[in-house]
């Protein structure tokens, strides 16, 4: 459905920046989802899918994840049990089930984290240029230095391992990323002509920002978002399985694959199940990313 | 060009001074006492003040963080309030085999992205250019440490074919030293010569709609010739700050792959010495690999003032 998206373009020689406002209400039209490309669609199926099993989880499992019956541990698939059981003869189903909420929730709140610090900075460095710029680029230069999993393992040397530390460090390496997509896009937008008749209305700062700017840089958040979703799924399997991320015996996709390890030889899979859920669910975000950019982001829109 | 070098320069002194302090703050001022946390909660009194006195912990933390910094263009990291010896020999010991486990892979994910990048995007509306670039997108969802598991799982306990674990110096033995490398080489490689393969395409399909491309075929070379003659060199520009910001990750990377082959590099020791209370050697190795990212991403932005000087005078 792309090619609707692309005969919006208006006139060749017009800037970029109304286009994307002409978008945004053309869009509005056809509704997102129908413009989604087919990958798009795949992705948003699979996302929509973990957090269904998640929810499930929170009120029905097949067993109890925690539940150990020793006379059946490191069994292979059977009726009763369809992914197998663990070291512990725990039910590997429902462990996985269960672990899905780990993983969204510390996405969640880190790239939530992520976005209400990051999008102001971005937009404030946007349009106020000068120092104010400066301090919010190089800032992030310096906190770009520590990549998601290194700053995690800071946090779990001094405050210990726990879940909520992993959200805060990786939202906290994920700042950077939101604050340079929403400059980039500010700077866009300020320099329309819709912003500039806004200045000489002599419209407040702020009120500029909310009407103007935001809206219009949604897009690229929202994009932004998908794809930090998808590198804290994975920063936080990372950590768990370093033994410094969600403590036992919390679920956890990256704890199950650490514990599979010691019996890779007689149960390989204990390893299979909770990578392919990590890289299902990875997959899911990035198709997804991927596919809303496509629609949402002005820049690669009429690229294919 | 010379204004332009130097004030990328300035800006790469400054941030490393910035991300030094802001170490020293969370490892060492966030904590509250590193004595009590290197003794742990039941210290007494008098063992935290002897421990205090003994590293200098109760000296103005100005003056702490000067010492601490001062050393470490020397190699001098300084001593470990828990084991109470010298940090630096570890370290440097353990970050060479980590460098040749992040360099060997990078190597190899380039050898093999760039061609696999522009193949699929010369052939992309072709069924094998589509499949190059769906098992791309796969192959960056998988964590690095699955595919290191699948990879011993497959290769060392399926077929018995290499070693599942540990590391072989090379002066040990060269032979020893190969089949222990290619497992956790391959594991760190595949997943970031993935992650390349798509920027590597997504680059090249760009250079492939320029026109003086169209006016490259036009003089009758194939899309391959003209793709080698003039494509690549334009298109390597975005592909390698992509290669800068791999680097990267793949040193993060690495540290979690040394725990799946228990390979004594830089990553165990900071997993050791953060089980162990260690704060120093965390905030020494953390300092270490900061350093690396920023000197890479300099680096970086130096290759691009010389590959496309025009980015001289735009910033």
């Amino acid at each position: 459905m792309s090619e609707a998206d692309t005969g919006t373009q208006g006139s060749p020689t017009g800037p970029e920046h109304v286009d994307a406002a002409e978008t945004a209400t053309v869009r509005r039209r056809h509704g997102p989802l129908r413009s989604l490309p087919a990958t798009g669609l795949i992705g948003l199926l699979i996302v929509a899918a973990v957090v269904a099993v998640a929810l499930v989880s929170l009120v029905w499992t097949p067993h109890d994840p925690l539940q150990a019956v020793p006379e059946q541990r490191l069994s292979g698939p059977t009726p009763q049990h369809p992914l197998g059981t663990d070291r512990y003869g725990r039910d590997v189903a429902s462990i996985l089930m269960a672990g899905a909420q780990v993983t969204l929730a510390v996405g969640c709140v880190a790239v939530a984290i992520a976005v209400l610090i990051g999008t102001p900075l971005g937009v404030l460095a946007g349009m106020r240029r000068g120092w104010t710029e400066e301090l919010v680029m190089r800032g992030s230069d310096v906190v770009l230095a520590f990549p998601a999993l290194l700053l995690a393992i800071m946090a779990s040397a001094i405050m210990g391992a726990s879940t909520w530390s992993a959200m805060a460090a990786i939202g906290l390496a994920s700042v950077p990323g939101f604050a340079r997509v929403a400059r980039a896009g500010t700077l866009q937008v300020m320099s329309s002509d819709f912003v500039l008749a806004a200045r000489v209305a002599a419209q407040p700062e702020a009120r500029i920002a909310r009407r103007h700017v935001l809206p219009n840089i949604v897009g690229l958040v929202v994009v932004q978002a998908s794809v930090t979703f998808a590198l804290a799924i994975l920063a936080e399997a990372a950590l768990s399985f370093l033994g410094l991320g969600t403590p036992p015996p919390e679920p956890s996709w990256g704890r199950m694959l650490q514990s599979a390890q010691d019996h890779l030889a007689v149960a390989p899979h204990l390893a299979v199940w909770p990578g392919l859920a990590i890289a299902l669910a990875v997959l899911g975000f990035n198709l997804l990313g991927d596919g809303l950019r496509d629609v949402l982001d002005p820049r690669t829109r009429g690229r294919r | 060009m010379i204004r332009a070098v130097g004030g990328r320069a300035l800006r790469f002194v400054l941030t490393l001074a910035a991300t030094s302090v802001l170490v020293f703050a969370f490892m060492r001022v966030l904590p509250g006492d590193p004595a009590e946390v290197a003794l742990g909660t039941g210290a007494t009194e008098r063992a935290l003040e002897q421990t205090r006195a003994e590293f200098g912990l109760d000296r103005p933390l100005a003056v702490q963080y000067w010492d601490w910094i001062s050393g470490i263009p020397l190699g001098d990291f300084g001593v470990s309030f828990v084991t109470g010896e010298d940090i630096s020999p570890v370290v440097l010991d353990r970050l060479t085999v980590s460098l040749i486990l992040v360099v060997s892979a990078m190597v190899l994910a380039v050898a093999v992205a760039v061609p696999l990048g522009s193949w699929a995007a010369v052939r992309h509306r072709r069924a094998d250019g589509i499949a190059v670039s769906a098992l791309s997108q796969v192959g960056v969802a998988v964590p690095n440490f699955l595919a290191g598991m699948l990879l011993v799982a497959a290769f060392a306990l399926g077929l018995g074919w290499l070693p599942a674990n540990s590391w072989m110096p090379p002066a040990y033995d060269p032979l020893q030293f190969l089949s222990h490398l290619i497992l956790p080489v391959t594991a760190l490689a595949a997943v970031q010569a993935a992650v390349m393969t798509r920027y590597v395409r997504t680059s090249v399909l760009e250079i492939m709609g320029q026109d003086w491309m169209r006016t490259a075929r036009a003089k009758g070379l194939s899309r391959f010739q003209a793709l080698v003659r003039h494509g690549l060199r334009n298109a390597a520009l975005p592909v390698l700050t992509v290669t800068g910001i791999q680097l990267t990750t793949l040193v993060v990377g690495a540290v979690v792959i040394e725990q799946v082959f228990v390979i004594p590099g830089i990553g165990s020791e900071l997993i050791e010495a953060v089980t162990t209370r260690d704060l120093l050697t965390v905030q020494s190795v953390v300092m270490l690999l900061a350093m690396i990212t920023l000197t890479v991403n300099f680096v970086v932005d130096l290759l691009y003032l010389i590959l496309d000087p025009r980015t001289a005078v735009r910033t």
